[in-house]
């Protein structure tokens, strides 16, 4: 492979060792029909249309990127924030969902089954079937429904169904279990939307480049508001790696710029309590790629830990492990407690109050050593709304 | 000759192959329930591997997974419980499990150790056919493994025909597109079962999933070599409180007279 793209994986799904499509034969059909159709039907005009002006009329597209000054004087560098917070539903997740119900109607589906495990996916995507009319079933761990309560009754507003994961550990990596076993049980009039860069070939390249437009856009406005061609750096949030998929996508093959993924710590790395993949994770199998895993010595996949639900999965998406084993992508991890604090100066110092996803990314600025002359993108991938319970806690 | 291809030059009808997980519903259940098939007319046996995460399983089989995990079943335990197997178990055995297990353990490490133990072949639902071309298979052959593939009512008959190609034992044909242990209409899948007789493969073919008493054990006997039980028998282990010779009696005698 040597200096090839990073934005591109081979014809069988692989980003170097990491992804390929390890799925039982009774997926194989439903995993074909996408592989051999997704690039076509992404390309076509009338699909690209109706996919820009969703994103431009209905999501309120493009994010603006935000000079946040009193911020950049804090850390004394410029540092530009990718504002997917204003996308509606208040994250970076409704460019995927979009994407795959257009996709998805395009392959003659009537049903959309998705996972999710804070909810946003799962809201994102009950939303896009909103609009479009299409059943929706949303599996959730039964653990996080009691989490995320508010999210549960807006995708059932939305006139989704939620069905709880009971199996396993009832969290994220259960949910998307049963969505997978779901698509095995209804093999020819569903579609799944997987929510994250992961996933068996070609979910990570199809996710990766639904997203891709957070990097289209930053370049462009990146170039209008400084004259630069490209930032120093880009900053995400990991949990499956979207939105930092998304963010990097444009720069990927761009050495010049430094691509920073932020993972979660939870209570510290070594604390047991961690859903910082990359750092304790061993290639392994989960979900249908090849990537890094946090599991036992025997192989069992571990329960992660992040006061975020959003980052709290046991995988990372193939593209990621790529980014991290060949040395690509930087990798750092932000404790429960980094990113709180990291969102209370958010908050007092611009006026925005991220999501907890986001503020493991903004926690980051505090490890890196930023010179004034700089340009950080930093992706601010949701807001904060559906974290007010947790930051409720915190506010002494 | 493996002892598989040996079992269909006998028997070429009405074949029986039991799952079990391993290490269920105790952790040194697993060679008293090979020993009971055996006694009691399974002609091949199939141990799950107990993983966290068994995507193509459905809920019975799933909860005995995670009782064999609690008991403290691994890969390791496991391949030691089997090094005694072939002292008491003549009938051939398959071992059944996901991938990221096998590659924790050593993909290698696994086949050999599997071998050397008498195991005769391997199922693993998420090794796709491009990998084992590329890089599995030939481990698999190295230690004279056999490796059978999954096919479904939604494999195409070119996609058959190379899975077909590619397994030795025999071939399983999951009788619905599902997951284990679901009741779907088997007389809905006749064409399918037909198709595959057609087909003049080269392997024998076994019916799975949703095989589970005396009267669909006969009719995937019809179409093909024999069927596959696993739900059905896993529900009878689970209510006979750790006794597993009289339940496995008692079930394997509902089914086979
Ligand atoms: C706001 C936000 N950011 C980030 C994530 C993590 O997902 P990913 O790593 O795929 O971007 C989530 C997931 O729920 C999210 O809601």
């Amino acid at each position: 492979m040597g200096t090839t793209t990073f934005q591109q994986p081979d014809t069988q799904g692989y980003y170097g060792p990491f992804g390929g499509a390890y799925i039982p034969e009774m997926l194989h059909r439903n995993v074909e029909e996408l592989r051999s159709r997704y690039l076509d039907i992404m390309q076509e005009a009338g699909f690209q249309k109706e996919f820009q002006q969703l994103l431009r009329d209905y999501v309120g597209r493009p994010t603006p990127l935000f000079l946040a000054e009193r911020l950049s004087k804090h850390y004394n560098t410029p540092v530009y924030l990718k504002r997917e917070d204003l996308n509606h539903t208040g994250a970076h997740k409704i460019n995927n969902a979009i994407g795959q119900v257009l996709l998805a109607q395009r392959l003659g589906k009537k049903r959309i089954i998705a996972e999710t495990g804070a909810g946003q996916h799962g809201v994102a995507t009950a939303t896009v079937c909103a609009l479009k009319g299409i059943e929706c079933i949303v599996y959730m761990g039964s653990k996080d429904i009691e989490r995320q309560a508010p999210n549960v009754a807006r995708m059932r507003m939305l006139g989704a169904t939620v069905i709880p994961a009971t199996s396993g550990s009832q969290t994220l990596k259960d949910a998307t279990n049963e969505a997978i076993r779901d698509w095995i049980n209804n093999p020819t009039d569903t579609h799944y939307v997987i929510g994250s860069v992961v996933g068996p070939h070609p979910y990570p390249d199809m996710v990766a480049r639904f997203q891709s437009v957070i990097s289209e856009e930053t370049r462009a406005q990146l170039k209008e508001q400084t004259g630069k061609e490209l930032p120093t750096r880009v900053i995400a949030c990991v949990g499956g790696g979207s939105n930092a998929a998304g963010a990097f996508y444009h720069f990927l093959d761009e050495p010049s710029v430094e691509l920073v993924a932020v993972e979660a710590a939870g209570h510290g790395v070594y604390s047991g309590l961690s859903a910082a993949t990359t750092q304790l994770g061993k290639p392994g199998v989960l979900h249908g790629s090849k990537s890094l895993v946090m599991q036992t010595e025997d192989g069992q996949v571990v329960e992660p830990h992040s006061i975020s639900a959003g980052l709290d999965y046991p995988g990372i998406g193939p593209l990621h492990a790529h980014l991290f084993n060949s040395g690509r992508g930087s990798f750092l991890s932000a404790t429960d407690d980094d990113a709180v604090q990291a969102a209370f100066l958010l908050c007092k110092l611009e006026g925005i109050i991220p999501a907890l996803e986001s503020s493991h990314a903004l926690a980051a600025l505090t490890q890196l050593k930023l010179q004034p002359n700089e340009a950080t993108v930093l992706c601010l991938s949701g807001r904060g709304d559906k974290d007010l319970a947790t930051y409720m806690k915190r506010l002494d | 000759m493996s002892r598989i291809a040996e079992l269909f030059g006998r028997k070429s009808s009405r074949v029986l192959n039991v799952y079990c997980t391993a290490g269920f519903p105790a952790l040194e259940s697993t060679l008293p329930v090979m020993q009971a098939l055996q006694q009691h007319g399974a002609d091949l046996i199939e141990l799950g591997m107990p993983y966290s995460d068994p995507l193509a399983d459905g809920p019975v089989i799933q909860a005995s997974s995670m009782k064999a995990l609690e008991n403290g079943m691994t890969i390791a335990v496991l391949l030691g419980q089997l090094k005694e197997m072939r002292k008491t178990v003549q009938v051939p055995v398959v071992l059944m499990g996901y991938m990221n297990p096998v590659l924790q353990y050593g993909f290698e490490r696994f086949c050999k150790e599997a071998s050397e133990a008498g195991v005769d072949g391997l199922i693993l639902p998420d090794l796709p056919a491009y990998e084992f071309e590329t890089e599995y298979g030939a481990v698999i052959k190295k230690y004279g493994l056999d490796f059978i593939f999954l096919v479904t009512p939604e494999t195409s008959d070119e996609r058959i025909l190379a899975l077909d190609k590619l397994s030795s034992g025999f071939l399983y044909a999951v009788s619905s597109s599902s997951t284990t242990g679901k009741d779907k209409n088997m007389a809905d899948q006749e064409t399918y079962f037909n198709k595959l007789k057609q087909m003049q493969l080269k392997n024998p073919v076994l019916i799975g999933f949703g095989i589970k008493d005396k009267a669909t054990f006969t009719a995937a006997s019809s179409y093909a070599n024999g069927a596959i039980i696993g739900t059905a028998y896993i529900k009878a282990l689970e209510q006979a409180n750790g006794n597993v010779a009289q339940p496995t009696q008692q079930f394997l005698e509902s089914i086979l007279q």
